[in-house]
């Protein structure tokens, strides 16, 4: 049994801990916060270039550093313990996970050594207002090489250089698009969220000019929306890692304030409603992490048991997740609920993190599909 | 990462997997609930000799103490495996787990040499006398008076909720030695031949309906001093030794209700296309809660055999597995009750097993939630001994036992 990061991982968790420590404290995630026009912190996304985070998980012959998956949940784990305000997630979980797994040869020769190198911000555009996309429920259509449609919440979209975008072709399939942002005919628009520390914004498309990501396993008929899958499960399991970094942040400050503050004569801590609180936290913390482990081997070993182990990693992370957070401000009593004190920035994270990919519910449909799968 | 043995113990998975096959015909039966308990019982005994014949009743000891000298890796091994069948290991279950490695620990050599073996045998069960009428969670709280009379101790007083007192022959015992200092430093700790004259032990009726535990009655028991376990007076960390050698076991994550495949079979079979079917919405949530849960322990249960596997104890947090485990079977249960409609509530003619069967898990549930540490006392073993948080008040502390309520 070995279930478990290896410590070349672990030094490399230590080492993204300690820069992101010393340059991108939460101070720095609040600066994005307060500021409207922020929509991420330009300076600390540059330093993370320049030490080969945008390639990290970019195979060498792209220009990247190599690394795998299991590398790519430890940072992971620590982007979410800083809440970085930076486009980690949406460069490398979703626009490079599709095309490394989607492109052709020639595509990935020419737009992974720019990730790499920092000179491009990706991004995956799905969502189209209300509701999560289902098969038949894609609105924007890619026809002539043109889309035209809306996307609205996108991840970076005010600052993404080029996306990957969920469409339906002519034939009326799934298909995943490739565009660069940076023409007339797409409009960004900046959208106000719950978590303004994580730019969001919307996406209209004139006949944008772009190209179909090849097909995904031979180009069976549901080739864009398994591609589309595939993107989200692994997104699952990385997300699973920022959002367990965050509810151990949670637990963190809620114990330590829990052991200094003190009220009727002694620590708040030593009140069995707070103590049995922070027990139940760290239980849904532990499952949360033991599943996404799970869900790490899963991707990291190409497992038939993706499907599931992602759904389990995610629901188990949200869960976790938002349960920390907003007993963290429970038990930090009337400071927890300032603007000053930081209990609410990892609450409104908690909540867009749950959103993002598809809330709770629909990742429990997958965990019984998958289930029903292999027993029944 | 890897869920892989190194080879060492995939050689002896195989090992422990063929044993077990062999025995699997002769001992592992579907249900026994066609067997009386006597029957039950001697199966019990049958297989627990064979086991111990391959030192696999104690693995971690060494072979002249009656194990395999093998490592704590070794016996969670043996355990996975074990649980694969339905072997009769229950009685013995307590016996090995606590007095057993207890008397190991504190009794002298000699006393050593005539207890441990037959215990590992399964001839001798041994039961563990600490919870009182007045004294559970709050163990200190005893009082079942020792007196010194010559060389021997006189016990009265009574013990409560005993697994297994009734078919036991010995067993561990915290007495109260002085009741004039404070609780915890007045207390000593002996073994018992559950034979003396002056014990009397009634089953206690539960209200799963089994009779597992006992009411176990002390009236002018004599105990020679050569049975004391520890100092007079230092009962209490002999007490703590005993329960923290609450080894590490890796329990089945449905806690012995319905296993999950076996479940959604049922759900599809008598339940159909309806509702509380396969394909209700309601019942497909609770599905994916379930396996989130069940999942969580497992992987859980792995990350801790992976420090295991390096040498490492696993610490005070293994404690969570118990509060999800029980807490799950017990709503999993009701939920498949509900499932089912009022027919939930009916017990079937249990042609197959009552062992696995939700509406008994339902109600055992109950009963794991309390034993061997409540869900309450658990949360309080993590937020202090986790997490650090400030242990609670005692207002008990210093006050001599006798002055207090
Ligand atoms: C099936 C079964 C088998 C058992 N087998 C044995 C056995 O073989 N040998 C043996 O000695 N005992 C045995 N027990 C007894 C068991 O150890 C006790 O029942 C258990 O420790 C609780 O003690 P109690 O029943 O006195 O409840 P109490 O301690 O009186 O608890 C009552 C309630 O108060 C709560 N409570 C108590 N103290 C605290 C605290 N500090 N903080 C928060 N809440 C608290 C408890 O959680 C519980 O909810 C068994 C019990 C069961 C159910």
């Amino acid at each position: 049994m070995n279930f478990d990061f290896s410590d070349d991982q672990k030094s490399l968790q230590d080492e993204t801990h300690r820069f992101l420590r010393d340059r991108c404290d939460l101070s720095v995630a609040r600066i994005v916060l307060d500021d409207q026009q922020q929509a991420y912190s330009e300076s600390v996304w540059q330093e993370m270039v320049e030490l080969g985070w945008a390639g990290i998980a970019i195979p060498e012959q792209y220009g990247g550093i190599g690394l795998g998956y299991l590398e790519l949940c430890v940072m992971a784990e620590e982007m979410g313990r800083f809440l970085a305000p930076v486009p980690f997630s949406s460069t490398l979980y979703l626009f490079c996970e599709a095309l490394l797994n989607g492109a052709s040869e020639t595509l990935k020769q020419e737009i992974l050594p720019q990730v790499a190198t920092g000179k491009l911000v990706g991004t995956m555009a799905f969502a189209e207002g209300f509701g999560f996309p289902g098969r038949d429920r894609i609105g924007v259509r890619f026809e002539g090489g043109k889309l035209y449609g809306d996307k609205w919440p996108v991840a970076d979209a005010m600052i993404a250089d080029a996306a990957v975008v969920l469409a339906v072709n002519e034939d009326n399939e799934p298909c995943l698009c490739l565009l660069d942002l940076d023409q007339e005919a797409v409009h960004r628009r900046q959208l106000e969220s719950v978590d303004p520390s994580r730019g969001q914004g919307g996406l209209e498309f004139f006949g944008a000019e772009a190209e179909s990501l090849t097909a995904f396993e031979g180009g069976s008929d549901n080739s864009g929306w398994q591609l589309f899958q595939r993107v989200l499960n692994s997104a699952a399991v990385l997300f699973a890692f920022e959002q367990i970094g965050g509810a151990d942040a949670c637990l963190a400050a809620a114990t330590e304030f829990a052991r200094e503050r003190y009220a009727f004569g002694r620590p708040v801590g030593s009140f069995q409603a707070i103590k049995h609180k922070l027990a139940d936290v760290y239980v849904g913390n532990q499952l949360a992490r033991s599943n996404a482990y799970y869900g790490a081997w899963a991707l990291a070993t190409g497992a038939e048991e993706l499907p599931l182990a992602a759904s389990v990693a995610r629901v188990s992370a949200i869960q976790a997740y938002e349960y920390a957070a907003s007993e963290n401000i429970q038990v930090h009593g009337g400071m927890g609920f300032t603007w000053e004190a930081d209990c609410h920035l990892y609450l409104r994270r908690s909540r867009s993190l749950a959103l993002l990919i598809g809330s709770s519910g629909l990742w429990k449909k997958q965990v019984t599909r998958e289930l029903e799968r292999k027993f029944v | 990462m890897d869920f892989d043995d190194t080879p060492e113990e995939a050689e002896f998975r195989l090992e422990v997997r063929s044993w077990l096959a062999e025995q699997a015909s002769a001992y592992s039966l579907k249900s026994f609930d066609d067997l009386s308990f006597e029957r039950q019982l001697s199966l019990g005994r049958e297989f627990q000799a064979r086991k111990a014949e391959r030192g696999y009743a104690k693995i971690t000891w060494t072979q002249e103490l009656g194990g395999m000298g093998g490592t704590p890796m070794q016996a969670v091994i043996y355990e996975q495996e074990e649980e694969k069948y339905n072997f009769p290991t229950v009685f013995f279950a307590i016996s090995l787990g606590m007095p057993i490695p207890v008397m190991r620990r504190f009794a002298t050599e000699a006393q050593q040499q005539r207890y441990l073996k037959p215990a590992l045998r399964g001839e001798e069960v041994w039961c563990q006398l600490f919870s009182e009428p007045s004294a559970g969670s709050d163990l200190g709280g005893i009082r079942l008076k020792a007196v010194r009379d010559g060389d021997d101790w006189v016990l009265n007083g009574q013990k409560i909720w005993t697994s297994y007192a009734h078919i036991s022959d010995f067993g561990i015992i915290v007495t109260r030695t002085d009741p004039a200092v404070a609780k915890h430093k007045g207390m000593t700790f002996f073994f018992v031949d559950m034979k003396s004259p002056g014990i009397e032990v009634r089953q206690i009726k539960q209200a799963a309906g089994g009779g597992e535990f006992c009411e176990v009655f002390f009236s002018d028991v004599r105990v020679p001093d050569g049975n004391r376990l520890g100092e007079i007076n230092a009962g209490w960390s002999v007490a703590i030794a005993t329960l923290m050698e609450e080894r590490f076991a890796v329990t089945d994550a449905a806690g012995g209700g319905a296993q999950l495949e076996d479940t959604m079979h049922f759900l599809r079979r008598e339940l159909g296309e309806g509702d509380g079917g396969l394909d209700d919405p309601c019942v497909r949530e609770k599905i994916a809660d379930w396996y989130i849960a069940e999942s969580g322990i497992n992987n859980f249960y792995a990350r801790l055999l992976t420090g295991l596997s390096q040498g490492q104890l696993p610490g005070p947090e293994a404690a969570l597995s118990k509060i999800v485990i029980a807490r799950k079977l017990q709503a999993q249960s009701a939920d498949i009750m509900d499932f089912c409609g009022p027919a939930g509530a009916i017990y079937p003619d249990f042609q197959v097993s009552r062992a696995n069967d939700y509406r008994i898990a339902w109600l055992e549930a109950a009963g794991y939630r309390i034993a061997g540490g409540t869900d309450e006392i658990l949360k309080n073993t993590i937020a202090e001994r986790v997490l650090g948080l400030p242990g609670d008040i005692r207002v008990d502390k210093d006050i001599p036992f006798e002055e207090l309520k």
